[in-house]
């Protein structure tokens, strides 16, 4: 008797845990309100049932408790009831795989006019590169990393020329506009991962993964690293900032190109030359 | 709705499987069951103290010394929780922890909690005791085997526990080991660590692969006449299907680790890429780190339904005898078991839906998953329905039963979140998955390993338990953890990543130290309360009320044996005859509220047995 009424406590607890909780999503800045729906969807059918299985349980533990004799029914199968069940169960599962399904399908398909961004991952900091005026990313392989060239870039690549180098943790990002994030990663695995986004995937050393989403709220953003990537882990922070389109474009403008990095560096060491040769 | 209920529908008599002529034959005829196909097997007896309860080659000692090491791992694997936790709720009260402490902490807790802890105590510790038990058999099929098993299992902890006092510590991969970093100097215990662990997993499966083969072919080879595959206590239906899933899983880890060993010491580069570390190229290239997640999950999916389904059969069996009762649907738990078995090899990829597979992959792996939720609502269905209509003892046995299907039903319902690929992407690891295992393969299995010990304590020992300090140990444990679990999930929602030594003052978290600090209490006292458990156990091992022969008035084999405890050989002389399925409880027309399964038809010639 106090079994049962204990458990209807823990079932009438959750609920109101639930209604009264300070700890929600938090709101959302992309376009994956789809995600949400699909959650929330899953939320309360999945909630349902286990409200109803566990009432369903209390009922039983209230109602057949031991009494010596009480008639006990024998009944070892009944082929219809679990046939119900086993459909109303099959039914229940594709109500929640379908709209799974149908949001995952857009979240690999990238749009066409997607922006590209390269997120540079290691332990443990991040960097970014974005495509300059021909849209191209030039091609890079970690190998190729030096002081000099500080993303591996592909020097014989001209696409790469004219890529925007930001060797910083904060990342700029247009609103209303489809960002395709390219992840790299230079040593172990990571997760770019803004919760306000939804979306996330690994950067693994030696492949280029991706997703995408469009950021369609102003404000600043912090990323987290979401892939264990050692002791670093929990320090591995970053800042998005979505901005308007003006205020992205003055931004970019002021970013150093593949081009300008070369420049600077060959005029710093022409610089050192002509300061040793003076010395000397 | 009420007590009630229609019998019109008039079973068929009792009679035995093999006996189709008729039910009014004389006594004999309807106790004929087909005589043995093979001799009696032989046993070697212990003279001395080492070979009787050391080097021993009895399954039931074999089955306590499994059990009482993994409660051992298992109270290491608390412990180091307990670690984690203050550090979580209370950052500045323990200042002793570094970072490199908690992440040691949180890889060891997890390895040893999944496979020292949990598979050994299931398969190892139930298996081996009740195995030759249930299927009425003298002993496992190849006791020295047996005893090596153990004694590998042994050593496999040593080298683990041996790996906290090497130069640098444990390893701290996390318990996914994933490389590259598993093996790099940016995680803790890189070094000697890894190479301990690595060591310790590849023993125990070559262990465990011995133990494994025992208990498949005692459960195919040596049942007693009578015992057929149907007739068989949805325990041994649980072991058997996961001992399976262990022989084709576990050679997964065992390649993982031997190849991840070779890249570390050798410098190979299975799973190694091209690496810039520190601002230097490393010397590796060409493997892939994707690979090794695939084959850890091979095996780590398999993994979590090798813990899962012993528990589901012992469960069944549990709620079966305690609300007097057949379980409902068995032909269908039995499939349900094969089926979740055979699928749990397909849905492995459902734990890298982020890892940067082939996006293509997703489609599939959601679809299996959720297949695999089916024969599981199945079984929850059963399990409660076991209950409608039936007489339900109480008891503390009981309560862990009730604890078990809230908190499964609980995480098997977050499973569906964590399974639909759309779903997990903005979950997947974040709190919300912490909440989903330790409530789906943590607690529950947790609370059928306890209601099993209540349950079969008075077999192993003679005597029973105390009930009213298995009642307060039940509700300490089932309330304190659904406590640390459920709110746990909302953090998952707000979007905290797991693996996180410090939050510092990010924005999702500051609303929720409060709850962080509540969880940490909550975990403390749910572990200082298993020291209920431990003392009732050690106080009821000299003064506990005796048990006398059958104390639920189970129908099972394994409470008919001739001593209590059971001696070795289990049957004295005569190898006992089964007659019926283990659940014939409150049978219309028999005198008593259980027919055990040697009992011949022409005893309870009255009972309308509908089943054999």
């Amino acid at each position: 008797m106090h079994a049962g009424i204990i458990f209807l406590g823990v079932i009438v607890g959750s609920v109101l845990f639930h209604i009264f909780t300070p700890w929600w999503w938090t709101d959302i800045a992309s376009n994956w309100g789809a995600m949400d729906d699909t959650i929330n969807l899953t939320f309360w059918i999945g909630g349902g049932v286990f409200i109803l299985v566990c009432l369903f349980m209390v009922y039983c533990i209230l109602k057949y408790s031991y009494k010596e004799g009480r008639m006990v029914e024998y009944k070892p199968e009944d082929h219809k009831l679990e046939k119900i069940l086993t459909i109303a169960t099959t039914i229940g599962v594709i109500a929640l795989l379908a709209p799974g399904l149908i949001v995952y399908n857009n979240y690999i398909n990238t749009p066409k006019n997607a922006l590209h961004v390269e997120v540079n991952a290691w332990q443990w900091g991040w960097q970014y590169r974005l495509p300059g005026e021909d849209g191209i990313l030039g091609t890079a392989h970690v190998a190729k990393i030096s002081d000099d060239n500080p993303y591996g870039m592909n020097l014989d690549d001209p696409n790469g020329k004219d890529d925007i180098l930001i060797q910083d943790d904060v990342l700029h990002l247009k609103t209303n506009r489809p960002v395709k994030i390219l992840l790299r990663s230079l040593d172990v695995l990571h997760n770019f991962y803004v919760p306000q986004f939804r979306a996330k995937m690994d950067a693994i050393p030696g492949i280029i993964t991706y997703y995408w989403f469009e950021p369609n709220k102003l404000g600043e953003y912090e990323v987290l690293c979401a892939e264990y990537c050692g002791v670093g882990h929990y320090a591995m922070r970053a800042k998005v900032i979505v901005q308007s389109e003006g205020n992205y474009d003055n931004w970019i403008k002021e970013q150093e190109t593949f081009s300008d990095l070369i420049v600077k560096q060959n005029n710093d060491k022409l610089k050192s030359i002509i300061v040793a040769k003076n010395n000397n | 709705m009420s007590d009630e209920y229609n019998q019109k529908n008039t079973p068929i008599k009792a009679q035995s499987s093999e006996i189709t002529s008729s039910s009014s034959g004389s006594s004999k005829d309807i106790d004929y069951v087909r005589p043995a196909e093979l001799p009696e097997q032989d046993l070697y007896h212990g003279h001395s103290f080492i070979t009787k309860w050391i080097f021993c080659q009895d399954a039931k000692v074999i089955g306590v010394q499994y059990f009482l090491t993994a409660v051992f791992t298992g109270i290491v694997g608390l412990v180091l929780s307990w670690l984690m936790r203050l550090q979580l709720g209370f950052p500045e009260l323990v200042p002793f922890i570094t970072a490199e402490h908690y992440y040691q902490f949180v890889t060891m807790h997890g390895m040893i909690m999944v496979v020292y802890f949990l598979t050994a105590l299931f398969l190892g510790g139930f298996g081996n005791y009740l195995i030759p038990l249930m299927v009425g058999a003298r002993d496992m099929v190849f006791p020295y085997v047996n005893m090596v098993s153990f004694w590998m299992f042994f050593i496999a902890v040593c080298v683990l526990m041996a790996s906290f006092f090497v130069p640098g510590g444990p390893t701290g991969a996390g318990w996914t080991l994933y490389p590259p970093q598993a093996i790099l100097p940016g995680t803790p215990g890189s070094n000697m660590g890894i190479i301990l662990m690595l060591v310790s997993l590849s023993l125990f499966v070559i262990g465990f692969t011995m133990g494994g083969l025992n208990y498949l072919i005692t459960i195919l080879q040596a049942r007693t006449r009578g015992m057929t595959l149907m007739r068989m206590p949805l325990t041994i239906w649980g072991i058997f299907t996961a001992t399976a899933l262990a022989m084709l899983a576990f050679p997964a880890l065992l390649v993982s680790c031997i190849m991840m060993t070779l890249d570390k010491m050798l410098g190979t580069s299975f799973f190694m890429p091209t690496i810039v570390q520190a601002g230097e190229v490393l010397s590796y290239g060409g493997g892939s780190p994707v690979l090794f997640q695939h084959l850890f999950w091979f095996f780590g999916h398999p993994e979590v339904y090798i813990v899962a389904l012993p528990a589901f059969g012992i469960v069944s069996d549990l709620i079966s005898v305690h609300a007097r009762k057949n379980i409902f649907g068995y032909r269908m738990m039995v499939w349900a078991i094969v089926g979740i078995g055979a699928l749990s090899f397909f849905v492995w990829a459902h734990h890298m839906y982020v890892s940067g597979m082939n996006p293509w992959f997703g489609f599939f792996f959601a679809t299996t998953t959720l297949i695999i939720a089916v024969p599981t609502a199945l079984k929850v269905y059963n399990w409660i329905i076991t209950l409608f209509r039936a007489n339900i003892r109480m008891n503390t046995v009981m309560l862990f039963c009730l604890g078990f299907i809230v908190t499964f039903v609980n995480g098997g319902i977050t499973g569906i979140f964590l399974g639909n690929v759309a779903v997990d992407i903005p979950l997947s690891d974040t709190y919300f998955v912490i909440a989903h295992f330790h409530m789906v393969m943590g607690i529950a299995p947790l609370m059928v390993i306890m209601g099993a010990v209540y349950h079969w304590f008075p077999l192993v020992t003679g005597r029973m338990l105390s009930e009213k300090l298995g009642k307060w140990h039940f509700w300490f444990t089932f309330l304190g953890a659904y406590s640390i679990y459920f709110p746990m999930h909302y953090l998952g929602f707000i979007g905290v990543p797991r693996r996180y030594f410090e939050m510092y003052d990010s924005p999702y978290v500051t609303s929720a130290i409060g709850m962080n600090e509540f969880i940490t209490v909550a975990a403390l006292i749910v572990g200082f309360s298993q020291l209920i458990f431990i003392y009732n156990i050690v106080v009821s091992l000299s003064i506990g009320k005796p048990a006398g022969k059958n104390p639920w008035k189970a129908n099972s084999l394994e409470w008919l044996t001739p001593e209590v405890p059971p001696a070795h050989g289990n049957w004295g002389e005569k190898l006992p005859v089964i007659h019926r399925w283990p659940y014939d409880f409150n049978v219309p027309g028999a005198k008593e509220d259980y027919i055990t399964q040697t009992t011949p038809p022409s005893e309870v010639i009255s009972a309308e047995v509908e089943k054999t």
